[in-house]
């Protein structure tokens, strides 16, 4: 196994050369509070530059990200980052700005991000969009805090409820407790779709709306969307749209013409700009025209030919994020939209959503499949019959997949399918890699019935082989220290 | 599956067992087989005041979190001390290792709970 670079540290093999100091030293104690001061010697690892170079390295070589390869991480939208994202956002004129220049020497930006607002409403069929949320869930905790405020406006205080389906991501009920409200689930019904009986007996005036994805978790178009609006809205509550699967209905249907009153977007999976180790993300909010003025400030606004941040908004939330939101990753996502145009997003989503379809339609058969019709951009596979079969459950078939050079699909989740595998290949992939792919999980479910030991104790060909995920989440190790 | 024939049963597969004016609340043996490793269990506090169906735990297995919640109204006399440190007691047997002990408001609540025979009915269907 790896050591750490701490592990590495060899008393005087670093050598650095600071420059002379040139402005007046400040004495620590004299300006810093005693008890903020570490009082014993940092641990640092004293390292030379060519082994720091060679850690970083290696562990490099031990990551897996979608330029390695197929990245099926079903509701994350892992698709390929388009390399001249990168080279957009490392243009002088945005690399070197900072955050507290004047108005007037920054305009490139401002209108980026007005015209990305812009584009952002296009595409959604929303009125407004605020940039400054960091990733989706604390797009969602903005989104949810507009749907309160507005209640709040309007004296309505009995909405202390929403509303959440039974397939929904976890950030959804998470994000409406922090808010402050009670989580109410609604019910799947037998075709993975909102139960709209159970909607209807739960929607009342003391629910503040509902939290829907469309496509939902199980990769299903919500078919009754407009008879789900109406009921939410003849209620008196709002809608609200979580954009985890944009990717399967981008340039083909839009939430706002839905009846989505608040939606937030993931520019690191629709929009394809670094996600994960490679992020930070980027959660705009949109609304519509009736909640924008509780979008956090600023907002980019245009006066005759100039941009500037417009603070004066009485009813704003206020800010959530320091300064403008991750502008790095929301100048990529626009060049990522114009590079595609409105004919490009419509092909990625159709691609995405055939390259779905297409991975479950060779899968049938093999794998249990619980929602056997056309889905979007993700569908949901269960180790069902490989669990009845041979005791091998998806937490086996998902680490034998690493053995096969993919990175496993997202498991037990949504959490109504029992040994659920959900499944996003993204438009990314040619069909030779989804071949491939299907070929893999067809040899384990072959190796499931033949030799079930060799799936129990995969991976084998990584650096450490099965974890001990109960141990660790039992037993948490979480700090390293130096051997004394 | 084992429902012992002594236990009263929730839709949420949690069982009581009453004692008197006390309620022993734990989670069933299919609901720690579905969990599968339960790895931390979030207990509530003594003196507590709950309502029936209000949460009173939360507990985290390998693939989920879970709430747990309280079927009879009333305060929590007792807590489960072990499963702090020892979660896995409730795989190993949930009858045995309760959650927490309420001392019930109102012996009325326990009219909503579902028989063993009406709960492995459930369980059937669930499955």
């Amino acid at each position: 196994m790896t050591k750490l670079i701490f592990e590495k540290s060899v008393p005087g093999s670093n050598a650095f050369f600071l420059p002379p100091v040139d402005i007046p030293s400040v004495d620590l104690s004299a300006t810093i509070p005693q008890d903020f001061l570490r009082q014993d010697e940092l641990t640092l690892p004293d390292v030379s530059e060519v082994e720091v170079v060679r850690h970083f390295t290696e562990l490099s070589h031990r990551s897996f990200g979608v330029d390695d390869g197929l990245y099926p991480l079903g509701s994350c939208t892992m698709k390929y980052n388009p390399k001249i994202n990168e080279w957009a956002a490392r243009l002088p004129g945005f690399a070197s700005l900072h955050p507290y220049q004047p108005e007037s020497t920054v305009q490139g930006a401002l209108e980026l991000m007005y015209n990305t607002d812009k584009m952002l409403c296009e595409i959604t069929g929303m009125d407004r969009y605020t940039l400054q949320p960091a990733a989706g869930a604390h797009g969602e905790m903005t989104g949810v805090m507009i749907i309160k405020a507005y209640h709040q406006d309007r004296q309505d205080s009995k909405r202390t409820k929403m509303l959440v389906p039974d397939s929904a991501h976890g950030t959804n009920p998470a994000t409406a407790n922090v808010v402050g409200f009670e989580v109410v689930e609604i019910k799947s019904d037998e075709e993975g779709l909102v139960d709209l009986g159970d909607l209807r007996s739960k929607m009342n005036d003391e629910v503040a709306g509902l939290m829907l994805t469309n496509p939902n978790t199980l990769g299903l178009f919500e078919t009754n969307i407009m008879e789900i609006a109406a009921i939410v809205h003849e209620g008196g509550g709002l809608l609200y749209y979580d954009g985890a699967n944009l990717n399967g209905m981008i340039g083909v249907a839009r939430p706002g013409d839905m009846g989505f009153d608040v939606v937030h977007l993931n520019l690191h999976k629709t929009f394809g700009t670094p996600h994960g180790g490679g992020g930070p993300g980027s959660g705009p909010v949109g609304v519509k025209s009736f909640l924008a003025p509780f979008l956090p400030v600023p907002l980019v606004e245009k006066k005759e030919e100039a941009y500037y941040f417009d603070y004066d908004r009485p009813q704003s939330l206020g800010r959530v994020k320091d300064f403008y939101g991750n502008f790095g990753v929301i100048l990529k996502a626009y060049a990522y939209i114009l590079a595609l145009g409105g004919e490009g997003l419509r092909s990625a989503c159709e691609h995405a959503v055939l390259n779905a379809n297409y991975i479950r339609h060779h899968l049938r058969g093999v794998y249990h499949i619980p929602f056997d019709r056309i889905c979007k951009h993700e569908f949901i596979a269960s180790s069902q019959y490989q669990m009845e079969e041979s005791h091998i459950s998806t937490l086996d078939v998902a680490k034998r997949l690493i053995d096969y050079g993919y990175h496993p699909p997202t498991i037990y989740f949504p959490l109504i399918v029992k040994e659920a595998m959900m499944i996003e290949p993204t438009e990314t992939e040619s069909q030779a890699r989804l071949d491939d792919f299907i070929k893999a999980l067809k040899d384990i479910a072959r190796e499931a019935q033949e030799n079930s030991e060799l799936i129990k104790t995969a991976p084998r060909t990584t650096p450490v082989n099965r974890l001990d995920e109960v141990g660790a989440a039992r037993k948490p190790k979480v700090k390293w220290e130096a051997a004394q | 599956m084992n429902i012992p024939q002594d236990l009263l049963y929730t839709n949420d597969h949690e069982w009581v067992r009453v004692d008197g004016e006390q309620a022993y609340v734990g989670i069933t043996d299919f609901a720690q087989d579905n969990m599968g490793d339960i790895v931390y269990v979030e207990m509530p506090e003594i003196d507590d005041e709950i309502a029936a169906g209000d949460q009173i735990a939360v507990i985290e297995s390998v693939k989920a979190v879970s709430s747990i919640f309280c079927p009879v109204g009333g305060t929590i006399i007792e807590i489960n001390d072990a499963l702090e440190s020892a979660p896995e007691l409730l795989n190993e047997d949930p009858y045995e290792n309760y959650v927490a002990i309420v001392k019930m408001d109102n012996q009325d609540d326990l009219d909503q709970l579902l028989s063993p025979a009406a709960y492995e009915k459930l369980c059937a269907e669930t499955n």
